[in-house]
């Protein structure tokens, strides 16, 4: 019997087998969760024959893959964690790639009336004097970073909020799935919320202030921190993700005809 | 077949457990040839001192001596236990086993394995788990698989408890064979009737020491002791 | 309620039309666990009966060890394998992070204890009901170990079989050290959470349906291998 299972194992292993050009990328899961990934990776496969593996993590994470050189290069969206990491050299350089915005989630009836706040800092206040049940992701993520921001902007700090504020320490999806299960007001960038398939009671019920946008930036691993990143696929990427082709892919990127991301590289 | 391992010399022998004393001190001497029965009440020690004869129990002082080497003797002693331990396999495993120890051909296995599961009259048996067994039958397949390795001396705890007059008489007429094939056996029984039938010697334990041994028909002609009169009489002995 | 329902008919469409992706997941999931189970039993099944039959000095601390280590929770394992395979932690070199052999290795660490100590306590068992007789028998170290494992080998496929149950089902250490990544490092289990962070709740219990009809699947392929089933006196 212990040879049967000895060969099943053995022919399961020798199953899978490897080709193409490999390379790790450690993306945020607000990225994976507008889908897409699923338009570019295949694109990449294509006109590189590279095979970009994704982490899917917090920024956070992402950051710490980048430093740890698990991965070969990150795509984030936080700029003040992002140009700490390329100052302490764990990046070469920052490369902006695109930016989407982020919308204010909530219960369709929005008991707090943010909808037709100013600003988001007034949809914030409005918020927490109405203190109806608010999800925050609570993973050092970018968009928590964001969020963060913007309480601090509004004036406000999340320390001092009841338990009506409730840091769940999870990924986007998870936070709306909470959000959804609560009747919650959540802030979510507006592909994860388009891509969100169980969104129960809740709607989108403020969007569109400048504050709200978000920066998506490419940072290839610095090969002189780590000698065994792929450095040279990390810059072919990058070249591909800042030409024509990808703009295009990007801008013509729609979920229920809604664009979701803008191209805005520069040249280098 | 080579020189034989008895006699078989116990000299101050003692086993003692959680500081109560289990057995001995015990000196004894069994000679070449025969059957020796061992009885006593419960609890006397019988079992402890077969055992220790064995060499599975642990002294706590003294010494067990066979003619040859340690090492030799016990390749040439077998045991079948007061409750008979049955291997999880079918009953033609059980008795294959022990030989398949010794790495025998295969074909003298089958041969010998055949034989024996004629002789104890469970052929039919022969493919079935041998903890399925009546009781009696796993009694017979003990014997069997002990006797299969052809012991110069055969150690026999209790063998017919619990069985009825048949099983007892097939299993003595088991041992008479293997008597006719010179090996010697030590066995413990409550049945006196047994002990009488098939003693050629015969020991008395009590309190874990031998109260009285002697040669069958002294022992159970003429006990000397007032004890082992009591015990055949059937009283409580304190 | 519509949910399992929902859950139960996309499973139903995913497995009649051999979906590519629910395929290639599946098969990885059985990968990395079946060979984690064998890589498992073979240092647990011969320790556990070691354990058994074998008075050494540290017995009673290993026999403890184990026990403590079988209540490891996976995600601790997971986030310790991590640190170690890291580039910047000391098996860096071999990049080995966020590789099935990764997950391989986090699984071993974690079903092991169990396999061993379930094996354990069988072999104790059978060992007191063997014991006098292999002695007597004059059955030397190697033959005692081989026949408490050819007679216990049913209870030593239990032991196996719940290895194997705790690693196919096995999220969060896998989850960490695999990374999830799609054609890569995604399983049936990381999948199920990736799904249902998006919400996609009957996706996520299509393969959960999967899930749980290959692990019992595997247990009555097993059996049947070793046809255990038919005799034995249980
Ligand atoms: N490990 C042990 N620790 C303490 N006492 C023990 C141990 N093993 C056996 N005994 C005791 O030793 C005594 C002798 O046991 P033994 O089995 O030799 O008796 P026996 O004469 O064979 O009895 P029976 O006729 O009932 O089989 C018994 O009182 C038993 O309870
Ligand atoms: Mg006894």
């Amino acid at each position: 019997m212990i040879h049967r299972i000895l060969a099943l194992a053995t022919a399961v292993t020798l199953g899978t087998a490897v080709l193409a050009e490999e390379m790790k990328l450690a993306v945020t899961t607000s990225f994976e969760n507008s889908g897409l990934a699923d338009v570019l990776l295949p694109a990449i496969k294509e006109d590189l024959g590279l095979d970009v593996q994704l982490l899917v993590v917090g920024t956070g994470q992402a950051l710490r893959l980048g430093q740890a050189g698990d991965v070969d290069a990150i795509l984030v969206h936080s700029r003040t964690a992002e140009e700490a990491f390329v100052a302490e050299g764990y990046g070469t350089h920052r490369r902006e790639i695109m930016y989407n915005d982020f919308v204010f989630i909530g219960p369709a009836g929005d008991p707090a009336g943010i909808a037709v706040a100013g600003s988001a800092a007034e949809a914030l206040q409005r918020i927490s004097a109405a203190e109806p049940a608010f999800v925050s992701r609570g993973d050092e993520s970018g968009t928590h970073k964001k969020e963060r921001a913007l309480w601090a902007e509004a004036g406000l700090s999340p320390e001092t909020f009841g338990a009506w504020y409730r840091e769940v320490g999870a990924g986007m999806g998870a936070s709306l799935n909470t959000a959804a299960g609560l009747d919650a007001y959540i802030l979510a960038d507006r592909a994860s919320w388009l891509n969100f398939g169980n969104p129960a009671g809740l709607a989108l019920l403020y969007s569109g202030a400048p504050a709200l946008f978000n920066q998506y930036a490419f940072l290839a691993v610095n090969p002189e921190r780590h000698s065994h990143v792929r450095h040279d696929l990390a810059v072919q990427l990058e070249g591909w993700l800042t030409s024509r082709r990808a703009a295009d892919l990007i801008n013509g990127y729609t979920i229920n005809g809604e664009t979701l991301f803008i191209f805005n590289a520069g040249p280098e | 077949m080579v020189s034989s391992i008895l006699p078989l010399t116990l000299t101050d022998v003692a086993v003692r457990r959680r500081g109560k004393t289990l057995l001995g001190p015990v000196d004894l001497s069994l000679e070449a040839t025969g059957l020796t029965i061992i009885i006593g009440p419960n609890g006397s020690g019988k079992t402890t001192l077969l055992r220790a004869m064995h060499g599975v129990e642990r002294l706590s002082t003294g010494a067990v001596r066979w003619s040859v080497p340690d090492e030799q003797a016990q390749h040439r002693q077998a045991y079948v236990f007061q409750t008979p331990i049955m291997l999880r396999r079918s009953v033609a495993d059980n008795l294959r086993y022990p030989l398949q120890l010794l790495r025998l051909p295969r074909a003298e296995i089958g041969a010998r394995v055949a034989d024996w599961l004629a002789r104890i009259g469970l052929e039919e048996r022969a493919s079935l788990q041998a903890t399925r067994l009546s009781g009696g039958e796993k009694q017979r397949l003990a014997i069997a698989r002990a006797l299969i390795r052809r012991p110069d001396v055969l150690f026999l705890d209790e063998p017919c408890a619990n069985l009825d007059g048949a099983s007892t008489r097939a299993i003595e007429a088991l041992l008479q064979a293997a008597l006719d094939e010179k090996t010697r056996i030590i066995m413990t029984t409550h049945d006196l009737g047994q002990a009488r039938r098939l003693a050629s010697d015969a020991i008395f334990m009590l309190h874990g020491v031998v109260h009285e041994a002697g040669s069958a028909a002294r022992f159970f002609g003429a006990p000397c002791t007032e004890e082992l009169e009591a015990f055949f009489r059937g009283d409580i002995i304190a | 309620m519509n949910d399992i329902y929902d859950g139960l008919l996309s499973a139903f469409w995913l497995v009649v039309t051999l979906d590519a992706d629910l395929l290639e997941i599946s098969l990885r999931s059985l990968q990395v666990s079946l060979t984690a189970l064998v890589i498992a039993s073979a240092i647990a099944l011969p320790l556990g009966t070691l354990l058994a039959i074998r008075r050494f000095r540290y017995r009673r601390l290993t026999i403890s060890l184990l026990n403590a280590l079988m209540g490891l929770p996976p995600v601790v394992v997971g986030l310790l394998v991590y640190i170690l395979l890291s580039r910047s932690g000391p098996l860096g070199v071999l990049g080995l992070l966020f590789t099935p052999t990764a997950m391989i290795i986090a699984q071993v660490i974690i079903i092991t204890p169990l396999i061993a100590s379930i094996t354990h306590q069988a072999m104790r068992e059978l060992w007191a009901e063997y014991h006098d007789l292999l002695i007597s028998l004059n059955t030397s170290g190697w033959q005692r170990i081989r026949t408490l494992i050819w007679d216990g080998r049913r209870n030593l496929l239990t032991a196996s079989l719940a290895g194997f149950g705790r690693a196919i089902g096995e999220v969060g250490a896998i989850m960490i050290v695999g990374g999830n990544i799609d054609n890569a490092t995604r399983v049936l289990t990381t999948a199920i959470a990736l799904e249902t962070g998006k919400g996609d709740f009957a996706l996520a219990l299509a393969l959960g349906f999967v899930l749980i009809a290959l692990a019992i699947g595997i247990n009555v392929a097993i059996h049947w291998l070793s046809r255990t089933e038919r005799e034995g006196r249980w």
